[in-house]
C-alpha cells in the first residue's frame, strides 16, 4: 500500500522554506515549526501515536505544502499526527462540539435570538470559556434564524436553462444564508438552474479537530447526497473556500477515502469564482455589470491556495467598471476554521492576523472581501471591518438587490432540491 | 573516563582483551564483574569495526532455525537476556518472515519445524493480518510468520558494555593499537600498545590475553605465531530515509543476499550480502550490489526503489572455519569459535573468541571469560545474564518516539544542532566532553550525529563550530575534522546518489563548497 502523504518526507532537503513562511510558528514558540513538526518528526512515529503534542499547536492553514518547492505534504503529515495523538487521548468535549457545525446549527436555528445573545453576552461566554474552552473572544457568527436549505425551499428560480448543483456548506445555512441567495441569484442571473440538494456538514472540522473517523463518515454522506448529481455530468460549486477543498482533496488526500463517488465529485467541485470565471474564460459570463465605485482590500484564504486556482475573484471583479480591489499580500488571518476559536490559541490566532488587520485597516476602508467564512468573521473580528464574499460584490454590480426582492420572499418553488 | 589515554608507560592487569567491538567489551565487562582487573584495547574507536556495521537486528533465531539450529537456539536465548540486560538498546519490534512470490512456500513448514526444534516462537499468521501489521509489504506473499525479532542499537549496547565495565575497574582504552605480544616462552603475557592518537607506546602485562579482534583475529594470533582461519564475509547494507517497515521482515527461506529489512532507530535497513573478502579493512562497494539490495528490497516491499536511501555501507563478519575450506561463506556456521591456544598451539595465557555474531556477544563472552578463569585460579560465575547496563535496570525497552518525546513540552529554549536526528546543543557538548575527542566521526557513532536524510549537510558545521567554540581544537583543528567528516561520508553517500538523496547532495554541495569554500580553508 502505498503512503503517499508519508512518503513525500523522502522530499524533504530540510531547506526551511516552510518554516520562513509558517504564520503560526512565526508567532509563538509553542509550535515547532512545520519542518520539524513534519518531515523531521515523522521519522519518529510508528505505529501508535506521535510523542509530540506540540504538532496540536499547527492550525492547519496548510501554507507550508504550498509553498515546499519539493513538494513535501507538510500539512497532511502534520494533520494525521493530530489525528492520531486524538484518537488516543479521545478527543475532547470542546473539539468535539465545534467540529460539528450541523449539530451547533440545528441548535441554535431554532433559538436564533436567545443562541445569538448568548453567543456575544460576556458573562455567557466568560462561562462558556472555563467550562468548555473557547474563547470569550472567538468571533462567533449569529443565527440567522432561518436557514439557507429552508430559504431555497420556497425560492422562485428559473425552471429550464443548465443545470449547476449548489453545496452551499454549513456557514452558509446557519448563519450566512443571504450569501447563499446571493450566490444562487447571481447564477439565475447567468441562465443556470440551480439545485440545492439536501445536505449536511463536510466534516472537514472534524478532520481538522482529529476525528478522522468522524470526518469519513460525514464526508461519504455528503458524497452521496452529491455523487447523483456529478455523475449527471452537474458541476457543483461551492462559497466555502475550505469546505470545497475538502471534496476536491483533502477527503482523499488527508481522510484517504478512495471511492467512485468521492473521485467523480472532486472533479465535479468549483469554487462558485473558480466557476464563474470559467464561465468568463468560454464568453459565457454576463457582464452587464453596473458601475461600483469603491475600494476594497481583497483576501485570498490561504485554504484557498490549495485549490490551484490563482484568485480567480480577483479577475472577476476586475469586470466590474470602476471597483478597485487591493490585493493584500499576507497568508493567513489566524482563525483557520476552528483553530482560533479555542482558549489556548485565540492569542495566536489574533497574532498570526494582525499583519491582516493592520494593512485592512491601513486601507481606510469599510468593507473588506474574503472568499471563505470563518476567515471573514475572523477579519470582522479584528479590524471591526465589515467583510463579504466576492459573490456579494458580483450580485450588487449586477443590479440584482434592486430588481429582486431580498431576502427571496415565500412563492412557488421552482428550484429543485432534490432529495 | 573511556578515552583517557593511558599515562603510564605499562600497565597490569589480570586479563587483556584485545577488540572494541560487541565481543570485546562483552568479554571486558564479563571479566570486570567477575572481579578481575581487566583492560581492553581497540585500534580505532569501539564499534568501528564488524560491531557498529551490522544492520542492527536482535535474532530471534528464526533465521538460522533451518539451516544452524544450534545458532538459533544461542540466539533465542541470548534475544531473551538482552530484552532485559540491555533493553535500553532494543526495539521491541517484532519480526516477520514472508514467503514471497519469489520463494518457495513450502520452506515455511520447515521454517515452522525448525523453530520448533528450536525453541524460537514462530507463529503462522493469515496473509491478511500481515498486511495489516505491514501494509507495505508485498500483497502478494503467500505464507507469513511472526518470530520475537528485535532491533538492536549497536552502539548503544557496546558503550554500554564499555562504561559497565569500567564501573567494574575495567580500562578500555579505544585507538590503542596492539604492535606486539609479550611472549614468556610458550607463554604471552602481554602486549605492546600504541596510542594512536598520542603516538605514545606501552606495555600491558596480563596474565591471560583474549583475543576477541573479530574478522582481525588472525592478525592478531599471529602475533603470537598461532593460527586462527577467519574469513571476512563482507556484507553490504543501505539504510533508507525512513521506516518503510515497522518490524523486521525477512524472506522466508534458506537465507540469501538481500533478504532482510528491518528498522533501526528513525531509518530502515536492508540487507545483506555475503562476499569474502582477502582483508578485512579493504571493503569495496560495488554498484551491482546495491542493485541487488535494492532489487531484492523491490521484492519485500514494491515502491523500494523509489524511497529515498540515506547511506551504503560494508561490514565483515568473522566467518571462523577450522576444518575444509567451505566454498560459500554462508555454509559456515554462525556459532562462535572459542580457541585455547594452549592446546591448540601450546601457547598458554591466550585465548581467541571469534566467529558468533552480536545477538550472541554475551554468549561468546562468557565462553571466553570461563576458559579464562581456568588461567586464573578457577571458575567464578558469570553476572552478565543477570546484571541490567546501566539505563537498562527498569527493563524499560527503547521504543522510536524517545527523542521527540524529550523535547516536548515546548518550547524548550535550547537549541537542536542535528535536526533530523534530534541531537541538542548539550548533548552534543556533554558527549564531546565525556569522549575527549576531536573526532565527529567518534560522535557521530555515540549521538547518531548526521545520520539522517541530509547526512550532515546542516549539522556537521555547526558540530565543528561547537568543538572550536569549547576549546577541543584550533581552528585548524575544527576544519580538519570537518574535512575528515566529510570525506568519510561521502564514501557512503556516493554509492547511493540518486533522486531525493541526489537533491540533498547537491544542497550540501552547495553550502560546503558554495557558502564554507571548504576546499580551500586553512587546515
Amino acid at each position: 500500500m502505498n503512503d503517499a502523504i508519508r512518503d513525500s518526507l523522502d522530499h524533504c532537503v530540510k531547506c526551511t522554506v516552510c518554516e520562513s513562511f509558517c504564520p503560526v510558528s512565526q508567532v509563538t514558540p509553542l509550535f515547532p515549526g512545520p519542518k520539524y513538526a513534519g518531515p523531521q518528526a515523522e521519522r519518529y512515529r510508528g505505529a501508535g501515536p506521535s510523542a509530540d503534542s506540540s504538532v496540536d499547536y499547527c492550525s492547519g492553514c496548510g501554507i507550508c505544502t504550498q509553498v515546499c518547492p519539493q513538494d513535501v505534504k507538510i500539512a497532511e503529515i502534520n494533520s494525521r499526527a493530530r489525528a492520531a495523538l486524538w484518537e488516543k487521548r479521545g478527543v475532547p468535549l470542546r473539539n468535539q462540539l465545534i467540529a460539528r457545525p450541523t449539530v451547533i446549527g440545528r441548535l441554535g436555528t431554532p433559538v436564533a435570538p436567545l443562541a445569538n445573545w448568548a453567543l456575544h453576552n460576556r458573562t455567557v461566554r466568560g462561562v462558556v470559556q472555563s467550562v468548555i474552552g473557547i474563547h470569550r473572544d472567538a468571533p462567533m457568527p449569529s443565527f440567522a434564524g432561518r436557514t439557507f436549505q429552508r430559504r431555497s425551499r420556497s425560492h422562485h428560480g428559473p425552471s429550464a436553462g443548465p443545470a449547476v448543483v449548489y453545496f452551499h456548506g454549513c456557514g452558509t445555512n446557519y448563519y450566512e444564508p443571504r450569501v447563499g441567495e446571493m450566490l444562487v441569484a447571481v447564477l439565475e442571473h447567468n441562465g443556470f438552474r440551480v439545485i440545492v440538494p439536501p445536505q449536511d456538514c463536510c466534516g472537514l472540522p472534524l478532520q481538522s479537530n482529529g476525528n478522522f473517523p468522524a470526518a469519513r463518515t460525514y464526508v461519504r454522506r455528503l458524497v452521496d447526497r452529491l455523487a447523483p448529481h456529478a455523475r449527471a455530468g452537474l458541476p457543483i460549486v461551492s462559497n466555502s473556500t475550505s469546505c470545497g477543498l475538502m471534496l476536491k482533496r483533502e477527503a482523499h488526500e488527508i481522510l484517504g477515502i478512495e471511492d467512485d463517488d468521492l473521485a467523480i465529485v472532486s472533479k465535479s467541485m468549483y469554487d462558485v469564482c473558480e466557476f464563474l470565471l470559467g464561465l468568463h474564460e468560454r464568453g459565457e459570463l454576463r457582464t452587464d455589470f453596473n458601475s461600483l465605485p469603491l475600494t476594497i482590500p481583497y483576501h485570498a484564504p490561504c485554504q484557498q491556495r490549495g485549490h490551484g486556482i490563482g484568485k480567480p475573484a480577483l479577475d472577476l471583479l476586475a469586470l466590474v467598471p470602476d471597483l478597485n480591489m487591493i490585493e493584500l499580500d499576507v497568508d493567513c488571518c489566524g482563525i483557520a476554521g476552528t483553530y482560533g476559536l479555542k482558549k489556548e490559541k485565540y492569542d495566536i490566532s489574533m497574532a498570526v492576523g494582525k499583519r491582516l488587520f493592520d494593512d485592512i485597516a491601513a486601507t481606510g476602508s469599510r468593507v473588506a472581501a474574503c472568499d471563505s467564512e470563518t476567515c471573514r468573521w475572523q477579519i470582522t473580528h479584528g479590524t471591526g471591518v465589515k467583510s463579504v464574499h466576492p459573490i456579494e460584490l458580483l450580485y450588487r454590480a449586477y443590479g440584482l438587490g434592486r430588481n429582486r426582492s431580498v431576502p427571496v420572499k415565500a412563492g412557488r418553488p421552482t428550484a429543485q432540491v432534490n432529495a | 573516563m573511556a578515552t583517557q589515554s593511558p599515562s603510564l608507560s605499562s600497565l597490569e592487569a589480570d586479563v587483556l582483551v584485545i577488540g572494541g567491538g560487541s565481543t570485546g567489551v562483552g568479554v571486558a565487562r564479563d571479566a570486570a564483574l567477575r572481579g578481575f582487573s581487566t583492560i581492553l584495547v581497540e585500534r580505532s574507536d569501539l564499534a568501528d569495526g564488524t560491531t557498529g556495521r551490522f544492520h542492527g537486528l536482535l535474532h530471534s533465531g528464526g533465521r538460522y532455525a533451518v539451516k544452524d539450529p544450534s545458532a538459533a537456539r544461542e540466539c533465542i536465548a541470548e534475544n531473551r537476556i538482552l530484552r532485559l540486560t540491555a533493553a535500553d538498546c532494543v526495539e521491541d519490534t517484532g519480526g516477520l518472515f514472508v514467503s514471497t512470490p519469489w520463494d518457495d512456500p513450502e520452506y515455511g513448514d520447515q521454517f515452522l519445524q525448525g523453530c520448533k526444534a528450536t525453541g524460537v516462537p514462530a507463529e503462522e499468521i493469515p496473509v491478511a493480518e500481515a498486511l495489516r501489521r505491514e501494509p507495505r509489504v508485498n500483497p502478494d506473499i503467500r505464507r507469513a510468520f511472526l518470530v520475537p525479532d528485535a532491533a538492536l542499537d549497536p552502539w548503544k549496547l557496546v558503550w554500554g558494555c564499555a562504561r559497565s565495565a569500567e564501573e567494574h575497574g575495567a580500562r578500555i582504552l579505544p585507538y590503542c593499537r596492539v604492535l606486539y605480544l609479550e611472549m614468556d616462552g610458550d607463554r604471552v603475557v602481554g602486549a605492546d600498545v600504541r596510542n594512536e592518537r598520542s603516538g605514545e607506546e606501552f606495555r600491558i602485562h596480563a596474565t591471560v590475553v583474549i583475543n576477541a579482534a573479530g574478522a582481525w583475529a588472525g592478525q592478531i594470533a599471529d602475533l603470537a605465531r598461532c593460527t586462527v582461519n577467519v574469513r571476512a564475509g563482507m556484507g553490504l547494507m543501505i539504510a533508507m530515509n525512513h521506516r518503510l517497515v515497522h518490524m523486521c521482515v525477512n524472506r522466508c527461506k534458506r537465507p540469501a543476499d538481500g533478504d532482510i529489512l528491518l528498522p533501526l532507530r528513525t531509518a530502515c535497513v536492508i540487507g545483506t550480502t555475503d562476499v569474502f573478502v582477502p582483508d578485512p579493512d579493504q571493503t569495496e562497494i560495488r554498484q551491482e550490489d546495491i542493485d541487488l539490495l535494492l532489487d531484492e528490497g523491490e521484492k519485500l516491499v514494491p515502491g523500494f526503489r523509489q524511497a529515498r536511501a540515506l547511506h551504503a555501507w560494508a561490514g565483515v563478519r568473522p566467518l571462523f572455519e577450522d576444518t575444509a575450506k567451505v566454498a560459500e561463506t554462508r555454509d559456515v556456521t554462525r556459532s562462535h569459535a572459542l580457541l585455547d591456544h594452549s592446546s591448540r598451539e601450546g601457547v598458554a595465557g591466550f585465548l581467541t573468541i571469534t566467529g558468533g555474531k552480536t545477538t550472541t556477544f554475551r554468549l561468546m563472552a562468557e565462553a571466553a571469560v570461563d576458559a579464562a578463569c581456568r588461567q586464573l585460579g578457577g571458575p567464578r560465575p558469570c553476572r552478565t545474564a543477570d546484571v541490567p547496563l546501566s539505563g537498562s535496570e527498569n527493563h524499560a525497552l527503547y521504543q522510536i518516539s524517545h527523542r521527540l518525546a524529550e523535547r516536548e513540552p515546548v518550547p524548550q529554549a535550547e537549541e537542536i544542532i542535528c535536526e533530523c536526528e534530534l541531537i541538542t546543543r548539550s548533548r552534543l557538548e556533554d558527549t564531546i566532553k565525556q569522549r575527549d575527542t576531536t573526532s565527529l566521526d567518534d560522535i557521530r557513532r555515540l549521538l547518531r550525529l548526521a545520520m539522517g536524510p541530509c547526512q550532515g549537510g546542516f549539522c556537521i558545521y555547526r558540530a565543528a563550530g561547537i568543538l572550536h567554540q569549547g576549546g577541543h581544537v584550533d581552528q585548524a583543528g575544527a576544519n580538519q575534522t570537518l574535512l575528515d567528516f566529510l570525506e568519510e561520508r561521502w564514501k557512503g553517500v556516493h554509492p547511493i546518489l540518486h533522486g531525493d538523496q541526489l537533491r540533498q547532495a547537491r544542497l550540501d554541495d552547495w553550502i560546503f563548497q558554495g557558502i564554507l569554500d571548504v576546499e580551500h580553508v586553512p587546515v
